[in-house]
């Protein structure tokens, strides 16, 4: 469950952002949508913790994230949200699976292997355990940020433009699979998207209108 | 998964530029470890050599060669000086001890030195087979010379002049082997002791030497340093005399009083190694300016290849950062990589020096001689390795405090 309400944000420059009031239920999609530059990255960070909330209220599975310090946030974001950016941002020093290790390394969890077994195979990485990352084709990247984000069985799956960078197939692929994955895992999916393809596969739209 | 799986997992995706810092700082701490043990153990050798000894009375010359080639067998002698002067000095009551030494003979590089029993007392040798010399002729020898020449009991060999590996050998005269001391590791390792006499037999004084024997029926005072002599004899020479004071007012008044004999001159074993070390301090101080160099340069590099990464890992950071590690852990995992780096580099530097060291010595005679090996390890090199811990934990503060004020979102927004 997400809830947003009165929620602002002003930058430095002076520019005002007010974001839409609205609420997405346990195990449910929604879409974040807007030009660029109408506060998308900056509604989906403040949701993550990743901006410091100074007007207004977010609450991910109960908890308001504005009465948190920021390492409680940074805790708190690590055991309950998956992230998924644009650019997959994998960590190239890493091997795959120590890649997806490195979520509930710093998520403080237990790392279970055959948790991590069980995601690739999932998402069909089943024989890249031990690859390098720069080895992987971009679908396969792609898929691997997906095994990392759903790790930790988060609550809640934030993914920045996903698709923007896809062809139609792999957009449709990707959304389908992120779908099936946060099903399967009951989690909720908020996506922030330009990408008019995503629209009618997540009926829920929220709308940001920022100048 | 761990931070040291992930520091070192950052260390070796990039190979050489890791290596590189661990060379360029495991070359300055090896400069600085070599210098510490040679310099630790070149001081305890020279200490432990002339303790025991005063004052070395010789010929006039130079009071650094006399100290060199007496105490520490390197220099040429000085010259010789009479017995019977000797015996003068020798009988001041300012003197507890005098120990006649009779240098100028070698034999494969190890020096021969004709002297009294006393002298290898200065050095607690004591034997480990065979017997004291007692005849003319007969040698006891020191550990590493019976070990070097492969020589046992009763073996045979002459003595060749001058104390060069090649030189005019005495060749009608050959020495016999009547003991070997103990390791004391001291000086007397590397020396073939034996009587004053067998070195005036070797060199013809031996006639003199028999002469006196011949006259022995007469009543006649022995000589105080070589009793097998008659006391006053103007014809034997000896190098030098080494000298206990009886107490602290022969420090006072015996230099002077022997430097005011026209022939003699006395030389302070304290005082020439102190002028020795300040000497030597010059070039021990320049190496030390390169290894500091070397250091400092290394640091910087270390800092230039983390700030660098960290350019290229602001991604990485704010992708953790996204996944929950705190600020906190992300400035700890920079420090520990800083860290890690210059401990590796130390570590290869501390183990290099020994090595070189330890190979120098299984490869040339004269750093076996010296007696300086690289099996030992000083407190001080502890002392270095804490500081490269410092010099890792100051080159990766400042990258670490960047990736500690990483504005992640900003980060993650910016593509």
């Amino acid at each position: 469950m997400v809830v947003v309400s009165s929620l602002t944000y002003r930058y430095e420059s002076d520019r005002l952002l007010s974001f839409p009031d609205f609420a997405v239920e346990k195990g449910k999609a929604c879409l974040l949508l807007g030009n660029s530059g109408s506060g998308k990255t900056t509604l989906l960070h403040l949701m993550g913790g990743l901006l410091k909330i100074r007007e207004g209220k977010v609450e991910i599975e109960k908890q308001d994230l504005t009465l948190l310090s920021e390492t409680q946030a940074d805790r708190f974001r690590g055991k309950h949200m998956g992230f998924i950016f644009q650019r997959n941002h994998l960590i190239p020093a890493l091997s795959v699976k120590k890649n997806l290790l490195m979520a509930p390394f710093l998520a403080n969890l237990k790392q279970d292997e055959s948790r991590v077994e069980e995601v690739m195979a999932q998402l069909g990485l089943w024989d890249k355990q031990h690859s390098k990352v720069s080895h992987l084709s971009q679908g396969q990247a792609q898929r691997v940020a997906i095994a990392r984000a759903i790790l930790n069985r988060p609550a809640v799956i934030f993914a920045d433009e996903p698709t923007s960078a896809l062809d139609d197939h792999n957009c449709e692929r990707v959304i389908h699979l992120l779908l099936n994955i946060s099903r399967e895992n009951q989690c909720t999916l908020v996506v922030a998207t330009h990408d008019q393809r995503l629209t009618s596969m997540i009926p829920k739209h929220i709308r940001i209108n920022n100048p | 998964m761990n931070i040291w799986v992930l520091v070192l997992n950052y260390l070796r995706a990039r190979p050489l530029n890791t290596a590189l810092n661990i060379f360029l700082l495991g070359l300055g701490i090896a400069v600085v470890t070599i210098l510490i043990i040679v310099s630790h153990q070149l001081q305890e050798k020279i200490t432990s050599n002339s303790r025991g000894i005063d004052l070395v009375v010789g010929a006039k010359g130079s009071p650094m060669q006399l100290i060199l080639c007496n105490i520490f067998h390197v220099d040429f002698p000085t010259g010789n000086i009479k017995l019977n002067e000797a015996e003068r000095i020798a009988g001041n009551r300012l003197v507890r001890q005098a120990i006649p030494m009779a240098l100028g003979d070698s034999y494969q590089g190890f020096r021969i030195v004709g002297t009294t029993r006393d002298y290898a007392g200065i050095y607690q040798g004591e034997l480990s087979e065979g017997s004291w010399w007692s005849a003319p002729l007969e040698v006891t020898l020191g550990s590493l010379v019976a070990e070097e020449l492969k020589l046992s009991l009763g073996a045979e060999f002459s003595s060749t002049h001058g104390l060069a590996r090649q030189g005019h050998a005495h060749e009608e005269q050959s020495f016999v082997v009547a003991g070997i001391f103990q390791k004391t590791n001291s000086v007397l390792d590397n020396l073939i002791l034996t009587g004053v006499e067998s070195i005036w037999h070797v060199h013809d004084l031996h006639a003199a030497v028999q002469q006196e024997r011949a006259q022995g029926a007469e009543p006649r005072i022995p000589s105080r340093l070589v009793p097998s002599v008659a006391a006053g004899d103007s014809t034997l020479e000896i190098t030098s005399l080494l000298i206990r004071y009886r107490s602290a007012m022969g420090a006072i008044q015996l230099p002077r009083w022997v430097n005011g004999q026209s022939r003699l001159q006395a030389a302070s074993p304290a005082f020439e190694t102190a002028r020795l070390f300040s000497i030597l301090g010059v070039g021990v101080n320049v190496l030390e300016g390169f290894a500091s160099l070397l250091i400092f340069i290394s640091g910087l590099s270390i800092f230039i290849a983390l700030y660098n990464s960290l350019k290229e890992r602001k991604y990485d950071l704010a992708i953790m950062r996204s996944m929950g590690a705190s600020r906190s852990r992300i400035f700890f995992s920079v420090l520990l990589e800083g860290t890690l780096l210059t401990f590796l580099g130390t570590c290869f530097g501390i183990l290099m020096a020994h090595s070189v060291l330890f190979a120098l010595q299984a490869t040339m005679d004269e750093a076996r001689m010296s007696g300086i090996t690289g099996l030992v390890f000083y407190r001080e090199e502890g002392i270095i390795l804490a500081a490269s811990l410092l010099l890792g934990i100051l080159c990766a503060l400042l990258p670490g405090l960047q990736a500690y004020r990483t504005d992640i979102s900003k980060v993650l927004a910016g593509n």
